[in-house]
Protein backbone atom coordinates (compact mmCIF):
# COMPACT_ATOMS: atom_id res chain seq x y z
CA UNK A 1 0.00 0.00 0.00
CA UNK A 2 1.29 3.50 -0.94
CA UNK A 3 1.26 6.15 1.74
CA UNK A 4 -1.96 7.85 2.04
CA UNK A 5 -4.16 5.36 -0.07
CA UNK A 6 -7.52 4.65 1.66
CA UNK A 7 -7.73 1.32 2.81
CA UNK A 8 -10.76 -0.07 4.66
CA UNK A 9 -7.67 -2.65 6.90
CA UNK A 10 -6.92 -0.72 10.22
CA UNK A 11 -3.22 0.82 10.96
CA UNK A 12 -2.56 -1.83 13.42
CA UNK A 13 -3.22 -5.42 13.43
CA UNK A 14 -2.02 -8.32 15.97
CA UNK A 15 -3.33 -11.71 16.19
CA UNK A 16 -1.90 -13.94 18.20
CA UNK A 17 1.32 -12.07 18.40
CA UNK A 18 4.09 -14.13 20.48
CA UNK A 19 7.78 -13.02 21.17
CA UNK A 20 10.08 -15.46 23.09
CA UNK A 21 13.38 -14.85 24.32
CA UNK A 22 15.02 -18.26 24.40
CA UNK A 23 13.14 -19.65 26.78
CA UNK A 24 10.87 -16.83 28.08
CA UNK A 25 7.88 -15.53 27.14
CA UNK A 26 7.77 -11.90 26.70
CA UNK A 27 4.61 -11.70 24.60
CA UNK A 28 2.21 -14.23 24.30
CA UNK A 29 -1.37 -14.14 22.39
CA UNK A 30 -1.41 -10.31 21.72
CA UNK A 31 -4.55 -9.19 19.32
CA UNK A 32 -5.86 -6.14 18.60
CA UNK A 33 -7.21 -3.70 15.70
CA UNK A 34 -6.47 -0.13 15.62
CA UNK A 35 -7.87 2.36 13.37
CA UNK A 36 -5.89 4.74 11.45
CA UNK A 37 -5.41 7.87 13.47
CA UNK A 38 -6.50 6.27 16.84
CA UNK A 39 -4.22 5.77 19.60
CA UNK A 40 -3.55 2.72 21.57
CA UNK A 41 -2.17 3.04 25.23
CA UNK A 42 0.04 0.22 26.46
CA UNK A 43 0.08 -0.27 30.31
CA UNK A 44 1.41 -2.56 32.76
CA UNK A 45 4.26 -3.24 34.59
CA UNK A 46 7.79 -3.90 34.27
CA UNK A 47 9.10 -6.77 32.20
CA UNK A 48 5.15 -7.55 30.79
CA UNK A 49 6.27 -6.89 27.01
CA UNK A 50 5.37 -3.23 26.26
CA UNK A 51 8.65 -2.57 24.79
CA UNK A 52 9.54 -5.47 23.22
CA UNK A 53 5.83 -5.16 21.80
CA UNK A 54 6.86 -1.32 20.69
CA UNK A 55 9.85 -2.63 18.97
CA UNK A 56 8.52 -5.61 17.29
CA UNK A 57 6.18 -2.78 15.89
CA UNK A 58 9.13 -0.80 14.92
CA UNK A 59 10.62 -3.58 12.88
CA UNK A 60 13.48 -3.86 15.40
CA UNK A 61 12.36 -7.34 16.66
CA UNK A 62 11.10 -10.09 14.86
CA UNK A 63 7.53 -11.86 16.20
CA UNK A 64 7.97 -15.53 17.27
CA UNK A 65 4.54 -16.56 16.23
CA UNK A 66 1.38 -14.92 15.47
CA UNK A 67 0.09 -11.94 12.63
CA UNK A 68 1.29 -8.23 12.56
CA UNK A 69 0.08 -5.81 10.42
CA UNK A 70 0.81 -2.64 10.05
CA UNK A 71 0.09 0.35 8.00
CA UNK A 72 -0.85 -2.30 5.82
CA UNK A 73 2.86 -4.17 5.99
CA UNK A 74 2.85 -7.92 6.93
CA UNK A 75 5.71 -7.88 9.50
CA UNK A 76 8.66 -9.05 9.67
CA UNK A 77 8.31 -10.04 5.53
CA UNK A 78 7.87 -6.62 4.36
CA UNK A 79 9.43 -4.83 6.97
CA UNK A 80 11.56 -2.69 4.20
CA UNK A 81 8.36 -0.73 3.30
CA UNK A 82 7.25 0.58 6.61
CA UNK A 83 11.05 1.92 7.45
CA UNK A 84 10.34 5.59 6.98
CA UNK A 85 6.64 5.35 7.49
CA UNK A 86 7.66 5.25 11.59
CA UNK A 87 8.34 7.22 14.07
CA UNK A 88 9.92 5.76 17.00
CA UNK A 89 10.97 7.17 20.53
CA UNK A 90 12.34 4.80 22.63
CA UNK A 91 14.49 4.44 26.04
CA UNK A 92 17.22 5.59 24.21
CA UNK A 93 17.02 8.82 22.06
CA UNK A 94 19.22 7.80 19.40
CA UNK A 95 21.34 10.97 18.86
CA UNK A 96 25.32 10.35 18.51
CA UNK A 97 26.85 12.31 20.92
CA UNK A 98 29.52 13.82 19.59
CA UNK A 99 27.09 15.37 16.91
CA UNK A 100 25.34 18.90 17.72
CA UNK A 101 21.73 18.57 17.77
CA UNK A 102 21.26 20.06 14.10
CA UNK A 103 24.07 17.71 13.05
CA UNK A 104 22.07 14.66 14.38
CA UNK A 105 18.08 15.85 12.87
CA UNK A 106 20.66 16.94 9.43
CA UNK A 107 21.65 13.00 9.79
CA UNK A 108 18.48 11.50 10.15
CA UNK A 109 17.15 13.72 7.72
CA UNK A 110 19.21 12.36 5.04
CA UNK A 111 18.81 8.84 5.87
CA UNK A 112 15.57 9.78 5.13
CA UNK A 113 15.88 11.40 2.00
CA UNK A 114 14.83 14.68 3.12
CA UNK A 115 17.65 17.08 1.57
CA UNK A 116 17.93 20.69 0.51
CA UNK A 117 16.34 23.87 1.23
CA UNK A 118 12.69 21.89 2.51
CA UNK A 119 14.26 19.59 4.64
CA UNK A 120 17.06 22.51 6.28
CA UNK A 121 13.95 24.35 6.89
CA UNK A 122 12.04 21.44 8.49
CA UNK A 123 14.79 21.06 11.32
CA UNK A 124 14.79 24.95 11.94
CA UNK A 125 11.04 24.69 12.66
CA UNK A 126 11.61 21.55 14.81
CA UNK A 127 14.22 22.84 16.30
CA UNK A 128 12.08 26.16 17.63
CA UNK A 129 9.19 23.65 18.52
CA UNK A 130 11.33 22.38 21.07
CA UNK A 131 12.55 25.34 22.16
CA UNK A 132 16.17 24.54 20.95
CA UNK A 133 16.63 26.87 18.56
CA UNK A 134 19.49 28.40 20.38
CA UNK A 135 20.91 25.47 21.31
CA UNK A 136 20.76 23.43 17.82
CA UNK A 137 25.02 23.69 17.56
CA UNK A 138 25.68 22.37 21.19
CA UNK A 139 26.64 18.54 21.01
CA UNK A 140 24.62 16.08 22.78
CA UNK A 141 27.18 15.20 25.15
CA UNK A 142 26.57 18.67 26.60
CA UNK A 143 23.03 18.55 26.95
CA UNK A 144 20.48 17.76 30.05
CA UNK A 145 18.33 14.13 29.66
CA UNK A 146 15.39 17.07 29.02
CA UNK A 147 17.26 18.09 26.39
CA UNK A 148 17.83 15.34 24.83
CA UNK A 149 14.66 13.86 25.26
CA UNK A 150 13.25 17.16 23.14
CA UNK A 151 15.57 16.56 20.32
CA UNK A 152 14.62 12.80 20.08
CA UNK A 153 11.13 13.84 19.92
CA UNK A 154 12.31 16.47 16.80
CA UNK A 155 14.26 13.20 15.49
CA UNK A 156 11.32 10.98 15.88
CA UNK A 157 8.70 13.31 13.97
CA UNK A 158 11.69 14.41 11.58
CA UNK A 159 10.11 13.04 8.26
CA UNK A 160 6.19 12.97 9.04
CA UNK A 161 5.80 9.50 9.89
CA UNK A 162 2.31 8.31 9.86
CA UNK A 163 2.63 5.87 12.66
CA UNK A 164 4.51 6.87 16.12
CA UNK A 165 5.59 4.55 18.67
CA UNK A 166 6.30 6.28 21.93
CA UNK A 167 7.84 4.63 24.57
CA UNK A 168 7.77 6.71 28.09
CA UNK A 169 7.41 10.09 25.67
CA UNK A 170 7.66 11.93 28.80
CA UNK A 171 10.37 11.00 30.53
CA UNK A 172 12.73 13.72 31.92
CA UNK A 173 10.87 16.57 30.32
CA UNK A 174 9.76 19.08 32.53
CA UNK A 175 5.97 21.12 32.25
CA UNK A 176 7.38 23.32 29.39
CA UNK A 177 9.32 20.46 28.01
CA UNK A 178 5.71 18.22 27.88
CA UNK A 179 3.90 21.06 26.12
CA UNK A 180 6.08 21.73 23.63
CA UNK A 181 6.31 17.90 23.14
CA UNK A 182 2.32 17.70 23.07
CA UNK A 183 1.87 19.76 20.14
CA UNK A 184 4.26 17.52 17.99
CA UNK A 185 3.23 14.07 19.03
CA UNK A 186 -0.30 14.61 21.17
CA UNK A 187 -3.28 13.93 19.89
CA UNK A 188 -5.04 15.49 17.11
CA UNK A 189 -4.01 15.06 13.32
CA UNK A 190 -3.96 11.89 11.45
CA UNK A 191 -1.37 9.67 12.72
CA UNK A 192 -2.13 6.40 14.74
CA UNK A 193 0.04 6.30 17.51
CA UNK A 194 1.51 3.47 20.57
CA UNK A 195 1.64 4.84 23.71
CA UNK A 196 3.72 2.48 25.98
CA UNK A 197 3.52 4.16 29.54
CA UNK A 198 3.76 3.09 33.40
CA UNK A 199 1.50 5.55 34.58
CA UNK A 200 -2.37 4.96 33.16
CA UNK A 201 -3.75 8.12 34.39
CA UNK A 202 -1.05 10.24 31.89
CA UNK A 203 -2.33 9.47 28.63
CA UNK A 204 -5.39 7.11 29.09
CA UNK A 205 -7.46 10.63 28.18
CA UNK A 206 -5.87 10.41 24.98
CA UNK A 207 -6.47 6.66 24.08
CA UNK A 208 -8.88 4.93 22.20
CA UNK A 209 -7.80 1.50 23.07
CA UNK A 210 -5.75 0.56 26.06
CA UNK A 211 -3.74 -2.54 26.17
CA UNK A 212 -3.01 -3.91 29.34
CA UNK A 213 -0.36 -6.30 29.95
CA UNK A 214 0.90 -8.21 32.83
CA UNK A 215 3.72 -10.42 33.45
CA UNK A 216 4.69 -12.90 31.14
CA UNK A 217 3.59 -11.12 28.01
CA UNK A 218 -0.36 -11.59 28.43
CA UNK A 219 -3.18 -8.97 27.32
CA UNK A 220 -5.58 -8.60 31.11
CA UNK A 221 -9.49 -8.98 29.47
CA UNK A 222 -11.27 -5.67 30.28
CA UNK B 1 13.97 4.19 -0.40
CA UNK B 2 17.00 6.38 0.17
CA UNK B 3 19.69 6.13 -2.53
CA UNK B 4 22.40 3.93 -1.36
CA UNK B 5 24.62 6.27 -2.04
CA UNK B 6 23.16 9.25 -0.64
CA UNK B 7 23.16 6.55 2.65
CA UNK B 8 26.37 5.71 2.25
CA UNK B 9 27.85 9.03 2.16
CA UNK B 10 26.05 10.62 4.94
CA UNK B 11 27.19 7.91 7.68
CA UNK B 12 30.38 8.26 6.08
CA UNK B 13 30.50 12.24 6.82
CA UNK B 14 28.66 11.24 9.93
CA UNK B 15 31.74 8.71 11.47
CA UNK B 16 34.62 11.04 9.82
CA UNK B 17 33.10 14.05 11.26
CA UNK B 18 32.66 12.98 14.65
CA UNK B 19 36.71 11.16 14.31
CA UNK B 20 37.84 14.80 13.64
CA UNK B 21 36.07 15.99 16.76
CA UNK B 22 36.56 13.62 18.93
CA UNK B 23 39.98 11.90 17.87
CA UNK B 24 39.13 8.51 19.43
CA UNK B 25 40.51 6.01 17.09
CA UNK B 26 43.43 7.80 15.31
CA UNK B 27 45.80 9.16 17.74
CA UNK B 28 45.80 5.46 19.80
CA UNK B 29 46.41 3.94 16.46
CA UNK B 30 49.63 6.29 15.14
CA UNK B 31 51.06 6.45 19.11
CA UNK B 32 50.68 2.33 18.95
CA UNK B 33 52.37 2.31 16.25
CA UNK B 34 55.26 4.69 16.62
CA UNK B 35 55.99 3.07 19.81
CA UNK B 36 56.09 -0.83 18.58
CA UNK B 37 58.86 0.75 16.25
CA UNK B 38 60.62 2.12 19.17
CA UNK B 39 60.30 -1.25 20.48
CA UNK B 40 61.19 -3.14 17.84
CA UNK B 41 64.39 -0.85 17.24
CA UNK B 42 65.62 -0.93 20.57
CA UNK B 43 64.64 -4.91 20.96
CA UNK B 44 65.95 -5.65 18.04
CA UNK B 45 69.18 -3.11 18.97
CA UNK B 46 69.29 -3.05 14.60
CA UNK B 47 69.47 0.40 13.42
CA UNK B 48 68.65 -1.41 9.77
CA UNK B 49 65.96 -3.83 8.42
CA UNK B 50 65.86 -5.75 5.58
CA UNK B 51 63.67 -8.87 4.07
CA UNK B 52 61.20 -10.62 5.71
CA UNK B 53 62.15 -9.22 8.91
CA UNK B 54 61.70 -5.32 7.89
CA UNK B 55 58.60 -6.66 6.36
CA UNK B 56 57.78 -8.90 9.67
CA UNK B 57 58.09 -5.63 11.95
CA UNK B 58 55.75 -3.54 9.78
CA UNK B 59 52.90 -5.40 9.20
CA UNK B 60 52.72 -6.97 12.51
CA UNK B 61 52.63 -3.02 14.00
CA UNK B 62 50.23 -2.21 11.47
CA UNK B 63 47.95 -5.04 11.51
CA UNK B 64 47.59 -4.41 15.67
CA UNK B 65 47.15 -0.53 15.31
CA UNK B 66 44.68 -1.50 12.60
CA UNK B 67 43.01 -4.00 15.57
CA UNK B 68 42.27 -0.50 17.49
CA UNK B 69 40.25 1.09 15.29
CA UNK B 70 38.45 -2.05 14.33
CA UNK B 71 37.24 -2.18 18.10
CA UNK B 72 36.29 1.12 18.24
CA UNK B 73 34.46 1.21 14.55
CA UNK B 74 30.89 0.25 15.83
CA UNK B 75 30.84 1.97 19.27
CA UNK B 76 28.99 4.74 18.36
CA UNK B 77 26.32 2.50 17.15
CA UNK B 78 26.33 0.16 19.64
CA UNK B 79 25.97 2.89 22.76
CA UNK B 80 24.00 5.38 21.09
CA UNK B 81 21.40 3.45 19.78
CA UNK B 82 23.00 4.29 15.93
CA UNK B 83 21.93 0.84 14.90
CA UNK B 84 18.17 1.02 15.87
CA UNK B 85 18.53 4.48 13.94
CA UNK B 86 19.86 2.76 11.23
CA UNK B 87 17.49 -0.42 11.11
CA UNK B 88 14.53 2.74 11.36
CA UNK B 89 15.44 4.56 7.94
CA UNK B 90 14.41 3.26 5.04
CA UNK B 91 17.72 2.45 3.42
CA UNK B 92 19.50 -0.57 2.51
CA UNK B 93 21.90 -1.64 5.32
CA UNK B 94 24.77 -2.71 3.51
CA UNK B 95 25.68 1.20 2.50
CA UNK B 96 26.19 0.84 6.52
CA UNK B 97 29.21 -1.85 5.80
CA UNK B 98 30.24 0.40 2.80
CA UNK B 99 30.52 3.48 4.85
CA UNK B 100 32.14 2.09 7.61
CA UNK B 101 34.65 -0.11 5.74
CA UNK B 102 35.09 3.42 4.15
CA UNK B 103 35.72 5.14 7.53
CA UNK B 104 37.98 2.55 8.45
CA UNK B 105 40.11 1.93 5.36
CA UNK B 106 40.48 6.06 5.29
CA UNK B 107 41.71 5.90 8.86
CA UNK B 108 44.69 3.15 7.61
CA UNK B 109 45.17 5.29 5.07
CA UNK B 110 46.06 8.43 7.60
CA UNK B 111 47.85 5.93 10.03
CA UNK B 112 50.33 4.64 7.68
CA UNK B 113 50.69 8.49 6.21
CA UNK B 114 52.40 9.18 9.87
CA UNK B 115 54.07 5.81 11.08
CA UNK B 116 55.39 4.50 7.35
CA UNK B 117 57.73 7.42 7.10
CA UNK B 118 58.82 7.05 10.46
CA UNK B 119 59.12 3.18 9.67
CA UNK B 120 61.31 4.21 6.94
CA UNK B 121 63.39 6.42 9.22
CA UNK B 122 64.23 3.83 11.88
CA UNK B 123 64.96 0.98 9.93
CA UNK B 124 65.36 1.79 6.12
CA UNK B 125 68.81 3.06 4.36
CA UNK B 126 66.63 4.70 1.90
CA UNK B 127 62.72 5.96 1.08
CA UNK B 128 63.45 4.26 -2.47
CA UNK B 129 61.07 0.77 -1.72
CA UNK B 130 58.09 3.56 -0.62
CA UNK B 131 56.89 4.31 -4.04
CA UNK B 132 56.03 0.25 -4.76
CA UNK B 133 54.98 -0.79 -1.02
CA UNK B 134 52.14 1.81 -1.22
CA UNK B 135 50.39 -0.94 -3.80
CA UNK B 136 51.05 -3.11 -1.31
CA UNK B 137 49.44 -0.79 1.97
CA UNK B 138 46.43 -0.30 -0.63
CA UNK B 139 45.31 -3.59 -0.91
CA UNK B 140 46.22 -4.95 2.46
CA UNK B 141 44.34 -1.96 4.00
CA UNK B 142 41.66 -2.63 1.78
CA UNK B 143 41.42 -6.26 3.23
CA UNK B 144 41.56 -4.82 6.79
CA UNK B 145 38.49 -2.57 6.36
CA UNK B 146 36.49 -5.27 5.04
CA UNK B 147 37.59 -8.07 7.39
CA UNK B 148 37.39 -6.03 10.36
CA UNK B 149 34.36 -4.03 9.44
CA UNK B 150 32.46 -7.44 9.52
CA UNK B 151 33.77 -8.63 12.49
CA UNK B 152 33.58 -5.75 14.49
CA UNK B 153 29.95 -5.78 13.54
CA UNK B 154 29.43 -9.07 15.26
CA UNK B 155 31.74 -8.68 18.05
CA UNK B 156 30.31 -4.93 19.10
CA UNK B 157 26.81 -6.80 20.19
CA UNK B 158 28.33 -9.31 22.26
CA UNK B 159 29.52 -8.48 25.39
CA UNK B 160 33.12 -10.18 25.23
CA UNK B 161 34.20 -7.49 22.04
CA UNK B 162 37.04 -6.73 22.83
CA UNK B 163 38.06 -10.24 23.27
CA UNK B 164 36.44 -11.48 20.50
CA UNK B 165 36.90 -8.93 17.79
CA UNK B 166 40.92 -9.97 17.91
CA UNK B 167 40.00 -13.70 18.46
CA UNK B 168 38.11 -14.30 15.38
CA UNK B 169 39.66 -11.48 13.27
CA UNK B 170 43.47 -12.13 13.67
CA UNK B 171 43.05 -15.95 12.48
CA UNK B 172 40.87 -14.31 9.50
CA UNK B 173 43.50 -11.93 7.98
CA UNK B 174 46.79 -14.68 8.34
CA UNK B 175 46.31 -15.00 4.23
CA UNK B 176 46.16 -11.60 3.95
CA UNK B 177 49.34 -10.93 6.38
CA UNK B 178 51.15 -13.69 4.23
CA UNK B 179 50.65 -11.96 1.01
CA UNK B 180 51.37 -8.39 2.41
CA UNK B 181 54.80 -9.24 3.89
CA UNK B 182 55.20 -11.88 1.07
CA UNK B 183 54.86 -9.07 -1.39
CA UNK B 184 56.97 -6.41 1.00
CA UNK B 185 59.75 -8.84 1.30
CA UNK B 186 61.44 -8.02 -1.54
CA UNK B 187 61.03 -4.49 -1.86
CA UNK B 188 62.71 -3.75 2.13
CA UNK B 189 65.64 -6.11 0.62
CA UNK B 190 69.10 -5.13 1.34
CA UNK B 191 70.08 -3.57 -1.90
CA UNK B 192 67.10 -1.68 -3.06
CA UNK B 193 63.47 -3.13 -4.18
CA UNK B 194 62.87 -6.25 -5.98
CA UNK B 195 59.94 -7.32 -7.04
CA UNK B 196 60.02 -11.06 -6.98
CA UNK B 197 56.86 -12.72 -7.31
CA UNK B 198 55.58 -8.96 -6.52
CA UNK B 199 52.42 -9.68 -8.96
CA UNK B 200 51.89 -12.73 -7.74
CA UNK B 201 50.76 -11.49 -4.20
CA UNK B 202 49.56 -8.29 -5.23
CA UNK B 203 46.87 -10.84 -7.28
CA UNK B 204 46.06 -12.72 -3.93
CA UNK B 205 45.69 -9.37 -1.98
CA UNK B 206 43.45 -8.33 -4.53
CA UNK B 207 41.41 -11.70 -4.20
CA UNK B 208 41.09 -11.83 -0.47
CA UNK B 209 39.63 -7.66 -0.63
CA UNK B 210 37.27 -8.95 -3.41
CA UNK B 211 36.08 -12.20 -1.28
CA UNK B 212 35.88 -10.26 1.88
CA UNK B 213 34.07 -6.99 0.23
CA UNK B 214 31.34 -9.24 -1.52
CA UNK B 215 30.90 -11.19 1.75
CA UNK B 216 30.62 -8.33 3.28
CA UNK B 217 28.33 -6.77 1.26
CA UNK B 218 26.16 -10.15 1.02
CA UNK B 219 26.07 -10.97 4.87
CA UNK B 220 25.76 -7.77 6.32
CA UNK B 221 22.13 -6.75 6.03
CA UNK B 222 21.75 -10.39 8.15
CA UNK B 223 24.04 -9.14 10.74
CA UNK B 224 21.92 -6.43 12.00
CA UNK B 225 18.47 -8.21 12.19
CA UNK B 226 17.18 -9.33 15.23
Amino acid sequence: MEPGQATDEPALSLAGLRRDYGERTALDGIGLRLGHGETLLVLGPNGAGKTTLLRILATLLRPSGGEVRALGCSLPDEAWKLRGRIGFLGHEPLLYRDLSGRENLRFHARLHRMKGEAGEARIEWLLAAVGMERRGEQRVAELSAGMRQRLAIARCVLHEPELLLLDEPDSNLDGEGRELARALIGPGGERTRVIVSHDPERFEAEADQVLRLEAGGRAVAA
Amino acid sequence: MTPSRTAFATILAKDLRAELRTLQSLPAMALFATTTFVIFRFGLDRTTLSGSLAAGVLWATLLFAALLGVNRLFVSEREEGGFDAIRLAPIDRSALFAAKATALFTYLLVLELVVVPIFALFFLGSAAALGPLLAVLLLADLGIAATGTLISSMAVQSRARDLLGPLVLLPLVVPLMIAATGASEPLLALGGPGYHRFGTWLAVLSLYDLIFLLLGWAVFDFLLED
